[in-house]
């Protein structure tokens, strides 16, 4: 356990580096969430009554969202885990007593955490402030917010195990480009980071529900926006648990078959 | 101790000839090859020894050090290290060992090196104290005090090799294979490293096995030489036994006033010109001391070298003679 640690560290720390990136990614967030907002406002105002969610739980979402979003967009993947496979770099992670699995499980968990303390803070403290219904509100009770927070901590699970399967497919395909564009324009949509789930129509929206694209952000932020309350958040939590053992099953099957045909790329 | 037996290994690849037509083609249907990396290659190396394994590109060498490590999987064959087959039991096996590869790195780029140790002590469960007591040596030895604190991405290629071997030995391993260990490397930072490997196998008995093209390595370094060509392994023996076998032919140079001297029977001229005549020699039908003083009687001789064959003719001479 402990090498997994220290392995979240170093990835932590070399992640923390990257003040630049993370000015520029706090900049397009607060413009991109923004501009959520306003189009979902006009919406609203042309009809409240077809509102699926109040628009002030839409509000938190979208803050909430943006403020996460290294935490739960499953496009934030490790470039090193690509390279590392395609390169051949992965023969030094070989030669070491550790599983690559969790290895690279934690590895990604340090970098999205990382990227997320960077950015989150000053979006919180924005969404906060700004005016009228542009403006956060906090969760209802405490215990929705202890909530919100398992269900974070599940949904970043879920969000890591699921790109897993897109590191380790690589070592079939070699080439990572279109199986990680499709694979994260899919799970943007289904995950609910473009539209929330409650938008889609029925019977699609009973549907995406029941996906392990509904364990990742869709889950905590509705539960944060008060969308989700009692019984059914404890429904959902449990559904993020099971898609979280059986991406983690699938994703451990699949590295042992990748590994015993393993070719070491570049000499 | 190190048992390889008839380990075969093949990769298959596509193939294919260059144009865009043969590249639309290939969309639908792909040929394949087999390429045969190795085949039935067997070797010992008993504990403490330094071995030198060469070969010229693409013949298996790579390959075989990465079976070694556990890291690829035989077709077939038989392999031992320490009492364990690497590939089925990686993660026990990769403790006792240290690898370079000098065309890749195992430092973290961003951060500085110290915290890739720190790292790998964890990773290796390396008890503090001897921690602490294998890091002051090895930056004793490698003169690393003054690099550790640097990112990995400012160092120069020599100053992140001597931390590269650093990262290897932390841990104490048993065994340390080097591939390429000084691809790329002044002078006198492969002076460093190679003074460091021998001390290494000297004073620790650490079991080396170096890859190289460098043959001022495989002088400096081994005793011990496997040549590999084509996936197989064709040769396996002494630095000295080599040289003897591939030939006894001695160059020597003279450097001489007066007209050009006749040449007796056992003798080329290599190269000639006023004052100067490079001369090879077969000693079985004309000694040294024949051929200088057959040399002195005819001309004022101002200076003399003699020299045996060199690692890098020999090599060249196998490649040849084995065409691969």
């Amino acid at each position: 356990m402990k090498k997994y640690l220290a392995i979240f560290r170093i990835r932590f720390i070399n992640s923390l580096q990257y003040r630049a990136a993370a000015l520029a990614g706090m900049a397009t967030q607060f413009a991109w969430g923004f501009m959520e907002i306003l189009a979902f406002l006009a919406f609203y105002k042309a009809d409240p009554a077809a509102f699926p969610m109040e628009f002030s739980q839409t509000v938190s979402y979208i803050w909430m969202q943006q403020a996460f979003l290294a935490l739960f967009m499953v496009w934030f993947f490790e470039a090193e885990i690509f390279n590392a496979i395609t390169s051949g770099g992965i023969a030094y992670e070989l030669a070491r007593p550790v599983d690559l699995y969790w290895r690279w499980f934690s590895q990604s968990v340090a970098n999205r955490l990382a990227k997320t303390v960077l950015r989150c803070l000053p979006i919180f403290i924005v969404a906060m402030l700004v005016p009228g219904p542009f403006r956060m509100s906090l969760p209802a009770t405490h215990g929705q917010f202890l909530l919100f927070l398992v269900s974070a901590a599940f949904s970043l699970g879920v969000v890591v195990s699921f790109s897993m399967l897109i590191y380790i497919s690589t070592f079939y395909t070699l080439s990572s480009t279109g199986v990680r564009i499709i694979s994260a324009v899919l799970a943007d949509f289904l995950a609910g980071a473009i539209i929330p789930l409650p938008f889609f129509p029925q019977p699609f929206r009973a549907i995406a529900e029941m996906l392990p694209f509904a364990a990742m952000q869709n889950m905590p932020l509705r539960i944060y926006s008060g969308n989700i309350t009692g019984i059914n958040a404890f429904r959902g939590i449990g559904l993020q648990v099971f898609w979280l053992i059986a991406l983690i099953l699938i994703g451990r099957y699949m590295i042992n078959d990748a590994l015993r045909k393993v070719v070491v790329q570049g000499g | 101790m190190i048992r390889l037996e008839g380990i075969n290994k093949t990769f298959r690849v596509a193939r294919r000839k260059s144009g865009f037509g043969r590249a639309v083609r290939a969309l639908l249907s792909r040929e394949h090859e087999t390429i045969h990396a190795l085949r039935d290659v067997s070797f010992t190396i008993e504990d403490g020894e330094m071995v030198g394994y060469i070969g010229p590109n693409g013949a298996g060498k790579s390959t075989t050090i990465k079976i070694m490590c556990g890291i690829l999987t035989p077709d077939s064959g038989k392999c031992e290290i320490n009492g364990r087959t690497p590939w089925r039991e990686r993660i026990a096996h990769v403790r006792d060992i240290g690898v370079v590869f000098g065309q890749r790195s195992q430092l973290w780029w961003d951060v500085p090196v110290w915290d890739s140790f720190d790292l790998i002590r964890d990773i290796y469960k390396v008890d503090a104290r001897e921690y602490k007591r294998n890091l002051d040596e090895l930056v004793t030895l490698l003169d690393l005090a003054e690099i550790l604190k640097t990112p990995t991405r400012n160092l120069s290629l020599g100053q992140r090799m001597r931390c590269e071997l650093a990262a290897s030995l932390l841990h104490n391993p048993k065994i340390l294979f080097l591939d390429e260990p000084t691809i790329g490397l002044d002078a006198v930072s492969k002076l460093a490293v190679r003074q460091f490997i021998k001390k290494l196998n000297a004073e620790q008995g650490v079991t080396i096995i170096l890859t190289t093209h460098d043959m001022q390595d495989i002088e400096a370094l081994t005793q011990r030489i496997l040549l590999i060509g084509k996936g197989r392994i064709l040769l396996d023996g002494s630095l000295e036994e080599l040289k003897k076998s591939s030939s006894q032919r001695k160059t020597i140079v003279f450097e001489y006033t007066g007209k050009d001297p006749a040449l007796c029977e056992g003798m080329t001229s290599v190269e000639g010109r006023e004052g100067r005549l490079v001369v090879s020699l077969e000693p079985s039908i004309c000694s040294v001391s024949e051929a200088i003083a057959y040399i002195s009687a005819q001309v004022e001789v101002i200076d003399i070298s003699v020299s045996g064959i060199s690692a890098e003719e020999m090599v060249a001479g196998l490649y040849r003679e084995y065409h691969i």
